[in-house]
């Protein structure tokens, strides 16, 4: 990383000798006496960085390029080079802007790499913590380098790209149901805690008298101190773990205080500028009503941007590619939209939360996953880089000034307010909550008001002629937040340990909780209507139209899940028996998982011609190899495969499969009716009425092999949503059914973690008897046993 | 236990939900109450005791009563009914919601049964009899095929469940 600032040094010293030689180009070029001037935001310039990086290209390293003004020098140097052609140019004032970033992106990746080097290091200390001394060094570099500070963190910078990101993250992935049920909490503390926190904190600082600045100037910087931040909460407690209810309150928290604090700042800022003396009780209302307005307006933009995204992906059937597109770009509209009008901007998490119900519906599951990993990519690049440059601007002498009293006295007030404020809040809200709050939990939320970023960025967008100890503000702020983040981050979870909070459990979710929990909606709805009353569960059951296929899309996510560990754990004991013959000729023994089924796809006759292209099996990373049984060579004990990892299997391949591997063995056994063929067939026939014709082709065409069922599968999987819906829906179906013939041979070695299925074989014949009489061609008996086969060996 | 303010408003409920006036309610009154519920009937019989055709206004309490946010709040849920009442702890309401025929276990028919009222418009027959296998294997500890009580509290051990059935209104 070092040499990565070094660089970026002498980049500028480099393209400052090669550009007195080249002509000059490039509007970016200032004279060497403006700096200064460029270090300010300028939100008019698409990003802060060029004016940072032209500050840094008109360095004092070259006189020559920079001296003047373009006309000149450029006169003067154009003779040098008046004729020839120049194989190889140095073009920095071309690719300078886009070039810095770049570098600045890759030096905060990297930085994050090596951070996570040392597992034990990681673990003690947060990364917001890493990332702020790393900011700091590269400050200390940077300065000794060149004498002057040069990378700040331009507000315009933090408002217009590094915060969209993180609240557009944290809102489209916010737990909505916690969120709401914890509103009423979560509200409070934004509200009053933070109106409490930024008045006692403001008329304390000026009854002592610091500074002899005036009342409005602390009230001013009252409120934006006292603002607890959502990126360094995230980033904190995302190390801790601490149980979900109390992240949600504090997290929560952070976000929609914003409205009170941009009230508060504007109000403030108003104030100072016209002079306290000219402050009327009129201006007062105005400010409570703006409030109103601001916290109101921003959600309501955000919803209005929400239904926007939800009307647009409805209709992207066709144009799957551009989907995550839309969302980012309609969440970020949102928030500039808010910003636009002066609302508070943050709150468009709920355009987020409002949002990500929809999406989720419509959009393709490939656009899923493209936006859930860049929004997470895009949210953790821009934590780094704020974290970084708070480092960094930290260093800069020349913004800030030192005040022992003020410093002391607000870290000693904002600590002890949020404790006081916690306190009273959760005694009150005790009264109306079902899960009370208890004292551990009310110190984890008071230490855990961290401040950050946005009081940081707040700060530096004083006016330094209005407020005159701006400076001061600057450096108590810059304290104020490096102690938080860094002292309270670092120390949060030992605390969490000592105190015993409970933790998240991150325990994996069961079918039975899901029905039950929603049975017990129902049962609450109930009780509440008989009672007379219009209660929470009343309204929330309402809507209850968006939460249809909730239970099933969870029994999916569990099943999905169960098959991912399956594949961690069958790696061990339980291994598939490889045939030695036809499995080495294979290619070889350790091959891949795709591989492997690629590789069995056309070793099936004919009818399985159309699978082609790999089915895509959701949930198993390739990647996965080492644990994969298929991995482990030829010869290990064959116990089996276990009831689990059959379904990972997807359906239409287990036919597949179970055909290769009966075919490796020269075992005949009685042949059991072909059961799972059936269900998966006739249900697939069933639910996709509106297919029939390709069930029935490949069906009439297949041989008596009950291949069509794996044939027919596979292009179903290659059409869009609404078909893998059902493909999805079927292949849990299936695979249940799978699971009696396993189940009655329950092989000894594989580890059993879930509870294993005991349902008595003949059930089985049931279903599938009444389903095998939909069924066009009755197959052979071949697929059934074969399941059989690898637990007999 | 529970005060007299709300004695009277559940009271007036109580008259409200009880068209013919005859002092009781009968099924049909809380099924009414209940129509846009999908359980609403289930969740109806659950409250009735075996046998029992008229709920009369202390009893109508009693029942509310299962619902009231207990102090310890922070336990697993209570196992022990209170001896001397009726009341039950809210699981074997909820338990009671499941087993219909009351012999102490949810069948497969009766677990299908209710996810079918639940869930029965937007998922197919195929999909409910799934969700209604894997709930069985999960919760099933015994290898019989049904889920008796305790298996339905330990699989709901994480969960909460007084705090999960609190209403509160009966303070």
């Amino acid at each position: 990383m070092l040499l990565l600032g070094l660089l970026l040094l002498l980049l500028p010293a480099g393209a400052e000798l090669s550009g007195s030689a080249a002509p000059l180009r490039g509007p970016a070029h200032a004279s060497p006496s403006t700096p200064p001037r460029l270090l300010l935001p300028q939100p008019a310039l698409e990003r802060g960085a060029p004016g940072v990086a032209s500050a840094r290209s008109a360095e004092p390293a070259g006189g020559a390029g920079g001296g003047g003004g373009p006309g000149e020098p450029a006169a003067a140097e154009h003779p040098h080079h008046g004729g020839g052609y120049r194989v190889v140019q140095w073009e920095w004032s071309y690719v300078q802007t886009p070039y810095v970033i770049a570098i600045w992106l890759l030096v905060a990746s990297v930085a994050k790499i090596l951070f996570h080097l040392s597992q034990r290091f990681t673990t003690v200390v947060p990364e917001s913590c890493m990332l702020i001394l790393l900011g700091l060094v590269l400050g200390g570099v940077v300065l000794i380098a060149s004498k002057k500070q040069l990378y700040q963190l331009d507000p315009a910078l933090f408002f217009l790209f590094l915060l969209p990101t993180i609240v557009g993250d944290a809102g489209y992935f916010m737990p909505a149901r916690l969120f709401f049920d914890n509103l009423g909490a979560i509200l409070t503390y934004a509200v009053v805690g933070t109106l409490w926190n930024a008045f006692c904190t403001g008329f304390c600082l000026y009854a002592a008298k610091l500074l002899g600045a005036d009342l409005m100037d602390f009230l001013l910087f009252g409120a934006l101190i006292s603002a607890v931040d959502p990126v360094a909460v995230l980033a904190v407690f995302e190390e801790v773990h601490v149980n979900e209810m109390l992240f949600i309150i504090v997290f929560g928290e952070s976000l929609l205080n914003d409205a009170v604090t941009v009230v508060l700042y504007k109000v403030y800022i108003s104030f100072v500028e016209v002079g306290p003396q000219n402050v009327q009780m009129a201006d007062y209302f105005k400010g409570v009503a703006s409030f109103l307005i601001v916290s109101v307006g921003g959600t309501l933009v955000g919803l209005v941007f929400a239904v926007i995204l939800g009307f647009i992906t409805r209709f992207t059937k066709k144009v799957r590619i551009i989907e995550p597109l839309f969302v980012f770009l309609l969440v970020y509209l949102a928030y500039l939209t808010a910003e636009l009008f002066s609302l508070s901007a943050i709150l468009m998490t709920f355009c987020g939360i409002g949002a990500n119900k929809y999406v989720e519906a419509n959009i393709s599951q490939k656009s899923r996953t493209t936006v859930k990993y860049t929004m997470k990519t895009l949210a953790s690049i821009a934590e780094t880089i704020i974290f970084i440059f708070l480092g960094i601007s930290a260093v800069d002498k020349s913004k800030w000034a030192w005040d022992t009293g003020l410093v002391s006295c607000t870290l000693v007030f904002i600590l002890l307010f949020r404790a006081v404020g916690v306190v009273g809040q959760t005694w009150v809200l005790n009264r109306f909550r079902l899960v009370p709050l208890d004292k551990i939990d009310q110190v984890v939320m008071s230490y855990g008001g961290l401040r950050g970023a946005v009081a940081f960025a707040l700060v530096v967008l004083l006016d330094a002629e209005q407020v005159k100890a701006k400076d001061y503000f600057v450096a108590t702020t810059i304290v104020v937040v490096f102690f938080t983040v860094m002292f309270q981050g670092l120390t949060i979870k030992p605390l969490v340990k000592w105190l015993k909070v409970p933790r998240s459990t991150n325990r994996k979710p069961t079918i039975n909780e899901e029905i039950h929990e929603r049975a017990f909606d129902h049962i609450l709805t109930a009780v509440e209507d008989i009672a007379g009353l219009q209660g929470y569960h009343h309204w929330r059951d309402k809507k209850s139209v968006y939460r249809k296929s909730e239970l099933w899309e969870a029994y999916q996510k569990i099943n999905i899940r169960d098959a991912i560990s399956v594949i961690d754990q069958v790696g061990g004991p339980g291994r598939v028996q490889m045939g030695s013959g036809k499995r080495r000729t294979r290619g070889t023994a350790g091959s891949r998982f795709w591989f492997w089924f690629f590789g069995f796809c056309p070793s099936v006759p004919a009818a399985l011609d159309v699978c082609q292209s790999p089915p895509p099996l959701p949930p198993s990373p390739p990647g996965e190899d080492s644990h994969l049984p298929w991995k482990g060579g030829v010869g290990s004990p064959p116990p089996c495969v276990s009831v689990e990892a059959t379904k990972i299997i997807p359906v239409d391949l287990q036919q597949a499969w179970n055909q290769s591997i009966s075919s490796l063995e020269s075992v005949s056994s009685p042949p059991a009716p072909a059961e799972p063929v059936h269900p998966r067939v006739s249900a697939l026939s069933r639910l996709g009425g509106s297919r029939p014709a390709s069930y029935t082709g490949p069906v009439g065409a297949a041989p008596a092999q009950a291949l069509p069922p794996a044939a027919f599968c596979f292009p179903e999987r290659k059409k869009k949503k609404p078909v893998e819906e059902e493909e999805e829906e079927e292949e849990p179906g299936a695979s249940q059914e799978m699971q009696p013939l396993m189940s009655a041979l329950k092989p000894p070695g594989v580890p059993q973690a879930p509870p294993s299925p005991q349902a008595p074989p003949g059930r089985r014949r049931n279903p599938c008897v009444y389903l095998r009489s939909l069924v066009t061609s009755p197959p052979g008996g071949g697929a059934g046993p074969h399941s059989h086969r690898p637990t007999q060996l | 236990s529970v005060s007299a303010a709300h004695l009277l408003r559940l009271h007036q409920r109580f008259q409200l939900l009880d068209k013919d006036s005859s002092g009781s309610l009968r099924s049909e009154d809380l099924e009414a109450a209940l129509s846009e519920n999908p359980i609403g009937v289930r969740i109806v019989g659950a409250f009735f005791q075996l046998g029992q055709e008229m709920v009369d206004f202390p009893s109508f309490v009693r029942i509310l009563a299962h619902f009231r946010p207990t102090e310890k709040n922070r336990t697993g849920d209570g196992v022990q009914p209170d001896p001397g009442t009726q009341m039950k702890c809210p699981s074997s309401v909820a338990f009671q919601l499941y087993d219909r025929d009351r012999d102490g276990k949810i069948s497969r028919t009766e677990l299908l049964q209710v996810l079918r009222e639940m869930l029965g418009l937007q998922v197919t027959e195929e999909q409910l009899q799934s969700i209604a296998e894997r709930a069985i294997q999960e919760a099933n500890l015994d290898r019989d095929d049904t889920i008796c009580f305790d298996e339905f509290r330990k699989s709901l051990e994480k969960v909460n469940i007084n705090h999960k059935l609190s209403v509160r209104f009966l303070e």
